[in-house]
């Protein structure tokens, strides 16, 4: 310990020692440079941010069928729930608002219900009664639901132009001014 | 990994408990740190707690204001408070600034009081990296090795497992040289030193590294002006710790003992 203190107090030996150590971490950097693509950026489809988005095709409550991949280019919210739990049933009405304000920008706002755990007259009877314009798709097998590894309910995934999550939101329910502010500055990204 | 608490409409993730848990621990720590280095302990906790309070504040405001036309329209949704609603450098600036005037309000001295703070600092940082390994946050990168782990659809390092690891020596360090610290400032500026330079080695392991410059990790850019400033700091406190013993500012830079601010009697 003593040596070491005399070693700090020593200016003129001190300041070399921090030289080298910067030369050391400076060198370590370039070792360990890589390029961008080798973080989350190029990485395979997983929930979470920095990855791509995890694609689904999964049929509306209307019958048609919905395929993430194809919204390419639009700004998505991926919105996971169930008719049967309270904070997603609060928040369903603040992300019809969102939708109805930005879907001329190029807003897409996906309902996924996971129907596999819940009841789809009851999820069909809950989207009439709040008149929710936005498409409601039903995850029957739960297989989207699984891909997502969903974990709390609802979950919500705001997904960019080029198809990569860049947030996710768990628990609720968020309000318009949250979901909002989640989503001007992807809508502002050109495509 | 990633587990969440359900209770009730409450959906608590483990993680979260984890950090609160370490920031208790940590206080704790602090606590009973601080007479050893002559800082009243109450001091500690209220030190902490208000740059905690205020930097969540802070940090709450500055994601107001950046969104705040959405948010003029629904004022009530400013107090929805979300872990994913936080402007974090201005959480930081905030914390910092609430610490460095609190320091100054109760006439705490700066050098020692960071000492009494260092090893519950050490021991966040363990608990930090339990909480990376509930989340899956701070990930590491693909790779073929015998101890990988299978996270976010690729076999990884174990980067959180690594972070612990290195997190733990840390703590052990610094444990170990509380009571030998030898001159006011040590302890805080030897850990802050060992921290960075163990992030500057481990974030060559992570998935998750922001690249700048095409190919240089930013985390570890970040860790090695931490690690330098914290290296000039030792020899500088040093140094200024001899200037006093011979009474005087001579041999030491000027100002060596402006960090500490003077306690009443």
């Amino acid at each position: 310990m003593r040596d070491f203190l005399a070693l700090l107090q020593n200016a003129r030996r001190w300041n070399l020692v921090v030289g080298i150590v910067g030369l050391l971490g400076a060198f370590w950097i370039w070792q360990s440079a890589v390029p961008a693509t080798a973080t989350t950026g190029g990485l395979v489809p997983s929930p979470r941010e920095g990855f791509p988005a995890p694609d689904f095709s999964l049929p509306t409550l209307d019958g048609e069928e919905v395929t993430l991949s194809d919204l390419r280019g639009q700004v998505v919210v991926i919105n996971l729930w169930t008719s049967w739990c309270p904070p997603c049933r609060e928040e369903m009405p603040a992300l019809e608002v969102v939708y109805g304000q930005y879907r001329e920008e190029g807003l897409v706002v996906l309902g996924v219900n996971s129907t596999f755990q819940d009841n789809e007259e009851a999820a069909a009877s809950f989207v009439r009664e709040l008149g929710l314009t936005f498409p409601i798709l039903l995850d029957r097998s739960g297989a989207a639901s699984r891909r997502y590894q969903l974990q709390a309910l609802p979950t919500t995934y705001f997904v960019d132009r080029q198809g990569i999550i860049r947030s996710v939101v768990l628990g609720g329910p968020m309000s318009p001014a949250t979901i909002e502010s989640k989503i001007v500055d992807l809508l502002a990204e050109a495509s | 990994m990633f587990p969440v608490l359900e209770l009730g409409p409450l959906i608590i993730p483990v993680a979260g408990v984890l950090l609160l848990a370490g920031l208790w621990l940590g206080l704790e720590l602090a606590e009973r740190t601080a007479p050893h280095y002559g800082v009243p302990p109450a001091d500690v906790y209220g030190l902490s707690l208000t740059a905690l309070l205020i930097g969540v504040a802070v940090a709450r405001l500055g994601y107001v204001l950046q969104y705040l036309d959405g948010y003029l329209r629904d004022p009530r949704a400013i107090l929805a408070l979300n872990a994913n609603t936080l402007h974090n450098s201005a959480g930081v600036v905030g914390a910092v600034l609430a610490a460095l005037l609190y320091l100054h309000w109760r006439h705490l001295p700066l050098r020692r009081t960071l000492d009494s703070l260092a090893p519950g600092l050490a021991l966040f940082a363990v608990v930090l990296g339990l909480a990376h390994l509930a989340s899956g946050d701070a990930f590491g990168a693909a790779a073929d090795l015998p101890w990988v782990i299978e996270l976010w659809d690729a076999r990884r390092h174990p980067s959180q497992v690594y972070e612990i690891v290195a997190g733990l020596l840390i703590f052990l360090t610094i444990w170990g040289f509380r009571r030998s610290n030898p001159f006011p400032g040590f302890l805080f500026a030897f850990w802050l030193a060992l921290a960075a330079t163990g992030r500057l080695f481990l974030e060559a392991f992570r998935g998750d590294s922001i690249i700048v410059a095409g190919s240089i990790r930013q985390g570890q850019l970040a860790a090695l002006l931490v690690m330098l400033f914290s290296f000039w700091l030792l020899g500088y406190w040093a140094r200024s710790q001899v200037a006093e013993a011979m009474g005087g500012p001579t041999g030491a830079p000027a100002g060596a003992t402006a960090g500490d601010f003077p306690r009443p009697e």
